[in-house]
């Protein structure tokens, strides 16, 4: 069984006004299979979390580690860590002109398992995760993101979620920005994930409104670069009628 | 009389890594031209002749010539040129013939005069002109080739005529050694419909300085296509004069430069009549040391254009430390009466968040970067409407980024004009 474990992680990014420190220690364990919500208020730290998971450059580790089934990411680089098996669906995805939906898919596909994918089944594939998630066949052939609307774009990271099966996803606000209808087609597409992977997911949100179409196992409450308080789903259902005024009375201000 | 408009921006990146000795590698970035006091030259002022005596010795300070590496071209620019024919390859095509003629003929000149003394010299030295002249309404594709030049300093002079409602795509391609200034002709009649593509794949050695010039007619479509991947100094300039009312030119241009490569266009749109129509678009990669590469877009409408519509760009994308990419827009605008008119230019590194959302997907680095290249480039590539040449030229850039030697993920640098006025 996988498990991804965060210990301790301390994050900071350079900022015009210096060294600013992000991440203060946030301790947090996902089993294969397991659904965690992680909510917070804006500027939290949510993104920092996610795109450090990931690797992005422009974060640096003070401390602490991130453990994929006890192996070190922290120390791979971006590339080697999807092909460990980790995912991140982002807040804003990127576009990149000049490569096609169809081409960058079969690329990925292909650098996570070592070989191209056998192509009848692979273009089936796809055009079965496009169809469950309303996405026109057009979109293949269009540019990554490329003039994609925003709930276009989301789909666009579930499909990928989808056809490239990691071990553990990290969903950055895939909910905001959607409306109910797109909102409840990208739920499906992530459950439908989970049922045909079992894999673990980090559901990072702002608001609680995801959370009715995924069911959350975990709920963290996650202010100023930590984890403040967990529970269960009546956690979110808490969240959802006070708000996240009890936890910022005090917290320290970014 | 509307009061003429002149826009000049001038964009220099060098691209040195800061602790690389100065001295070690040309200027630092500058800007010049239109805000410096001294007054954007009006291009249609600019003085042309067919006859080299009729231009002095050049200095490099030049308009036409300081971005260029003068003091290696000598040869071209002054000395004597061999101008005999040479062998041209030629698939045989309906509608079309290719046969080499006196300087006497009358087609000769009929596009535009040459306005440097490389494009001079080469005008006044050579023998017999190859003339390429296209009838017939069908679609057809008509290859010119030339391989085998050879190092004598040479001069040529192509003249390509497509008769009224003609249609053809024609693709002159470059391969091997050179040491070659030349003028091309190309007169576009009414309602012709022609695309042009110039294949600069020459040899390491070559050097290759030309002039192109167009006249478009009536309701005509020209789409011109520079290409430029291998030489040692390349410069093609191509010059289109819309002179005749509808006319629509399409200038397009894809270059890569290596290690030590110059690769240099100066590219001029003539607006001279009602509703004409232009679009330029010039992308370029540089990598290795002292890959330089210049582009430079001259766009006048003039006040016999009225309803003209007209937008150029280029932007290059810089690959390493060491290269150094010029960019220059100037648009001249002699009437109030215009349906569009803009430019954009920009030079930048790679966008590292491009980068990171490839390799979060798991695309190791090299194969990343060469990815977001070829989308860079391919845009050009599509544009020109042959899926033969299409599937060549993709080749070809993965061969140039193959040559590729590894990148780190270098502090950003980018930085882009943009200009429109309607
Ligand atoms: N690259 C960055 N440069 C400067 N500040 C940043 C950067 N990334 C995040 N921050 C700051 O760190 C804090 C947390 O940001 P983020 O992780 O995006 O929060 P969230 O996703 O919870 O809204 C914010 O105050 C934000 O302004
Ligand atoms: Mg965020």
């Amino acid at each position: 069984m996988s498990v991804l474990e965060i210990s301790d992680l301390h994050v900071s990014v350079e900022t015009d006004q210096g060294t600013k420190q992000i991440l203060r220690g946030v301790d947090l364990t996902i089993n294969e299979g397991e659904i965690h919500a992680i909510m917070g208020p804006n500027g939290s730290g949510k993104s920092t979390l996610a795109y450090t998971i990931a690797g992005h450059p422009k974060y640096h580790v003070e401390g602490g580690s991130v453990k994929l089934d006890g192996e070190e990411v922290l120390t791979m680089s971006v590339d080697e860590r999807a092909r460990a098996g980790l995912f991140l669906a982002m807040q804003y995805p990127v576009e990149i002109p000049g490569v096609t939906v169809s081409n960058f898919l079969r690329t990925a596909k292909t650098a996570l398992d070592g070989e191209a994918p056998a192509i009848r089944g692979w273009i089936k594939d796809v055009r079965e995760s496009m169809t469950r998630l309303r996405m026109d066949p057009t979109f293949a052939e269009r540019n990554v993101n490329e003039g994609f609307s925003g709930g276009e774009k989301k789909r666009n990271e579930i499909l990928q979620l989808e056809l490239l099966k990691p071990k553990f996803a990290v969903l950055d606000e895939t909910d905001s920005g959607l409306d109910v209808d797109a909102l409840k087609i990208v739920s499906e597409g992530v459950n439908r994930a989970k049922e045909n992977t079992g894999l673990g997911l980090l559901l990072i949100t702002h608001y609680t409104r995801i959370l009715r179409y995924i069911r959350p196992d975990f709920v963290h409450v996650f202010v100023a670069g930590r984890v403040a308080e967990q529970g269960g789903h009546e956690l979110a259902d808490r969240l959802e009628d006070e708000g996240y005024d009890r936890f910022l009375a005090g917290a320290p201000l970014s | 009389m509307t009061t003429p408009i002149a826009t000049n921006t001038t964009q220099s990146i060098d691209t040195v890594s800061p602790d690389a000795a100065p001295a070690q590698h040309g200027a630092k970035a500058h800007t010049d031209g239109g805000w410096s006091g001294v007054p954007v030259q009006t291009r249609s002022a600019r003085f042309a002749s067919a006859d080299v005596a009729d231009f002095g010795p050049v200095t490099g300070r030049e308009i036409v010539w300081k971005y260029t590496p003068v003091a290696r071209l000598g040869h071209l620019i002054d000395g004597d040129l061999d101008g005999s024919s040479y062998d041209v390859g030629f698939p045989a095509v309906d509608d079309v013939s290719v046969e080499w003629v006196p300087r006497t003929d009358s087609r000769i000149g009929s596009a535009g005069l040459p306005e440097e003394r490389a494009s001079a010299n080469a005008w006044s030295s050579f023998d017999e002109a190859l003339a390429v002249t296209i009838t017939g309404e069908d679609e057809k594709q008509v290859v010119v080739a030339r391989s085998s030049l050879g190092e004598t300093a040479r001069a040529a002079h192509t003249v390509i005529t497509a008769a009224p409602f003609s249609r053809a795509l024609v693709i002159l391609e470059n391969a091997g050694s050179a040491n070659l200034t030349e003028n091309i002709e190309f007169v576009i009649g009414d309602s012709a419909d022609i695309t042009v593509v110039s294949l600069q794949e020459w040899a390491d050695d070559a050097i290759h300085l030309a002039s192109h010039f167009a006249v478009v007619g009536r309701d005509a479509r020209f789409k011109h296509v520079v290409v430029t991947l291998g030489g040692d100094i390349v410069r093609v300039n191509p010059s289109v004069h819309l002179a005749n009312e509808g006319g629509d030119a399409e200038l397009l241009g894809l270059y890569f430069a290596d290690s030590g490569q110059h690769l240099e266009q100066q590219v001029y749109v003539d607006h001279d009549a009602p509703h004409t129509k232009s679009r330029v678009n010039y992308k370029g990669a540089l990598q290795g040391v002292k890959a330089r590469t210049v582009w430079i877009g001259d766009v006048l409408i003039r006040h016999s254009a009225p309803g003209t519509d007209s937008y150029e760009q280029n932007r290059n994308l810089v690959l390493t430390e060491g290269t150094r990419a010029d960019s220059v827009p100037n648009l001249e605008i002699e009437t109030g009466d215009i349906l569009g008119a803009g430019h954009a230019s920009a030079t930048g590194r790679f966008d590292d968040e491009q980068l990171f959302y490839l390799q979060a997907r798991g695309i190791p680095e090299q194969e990343a970067r060469r990815l977001v290249v070829r989308g860079f480039l391919i845009e050009i590539v599509q544009k020109i409407g042959s899926a033969e040449l299409q599937e060549h030229l993709a080749v070809r850039i993965e061969e140039e980024l193959l040559r590729s030697a590894t990148v780190s993920g270098a502090a950003p640098l980018a930085s882009a004009t943009e200009g429109a006025s309607a």
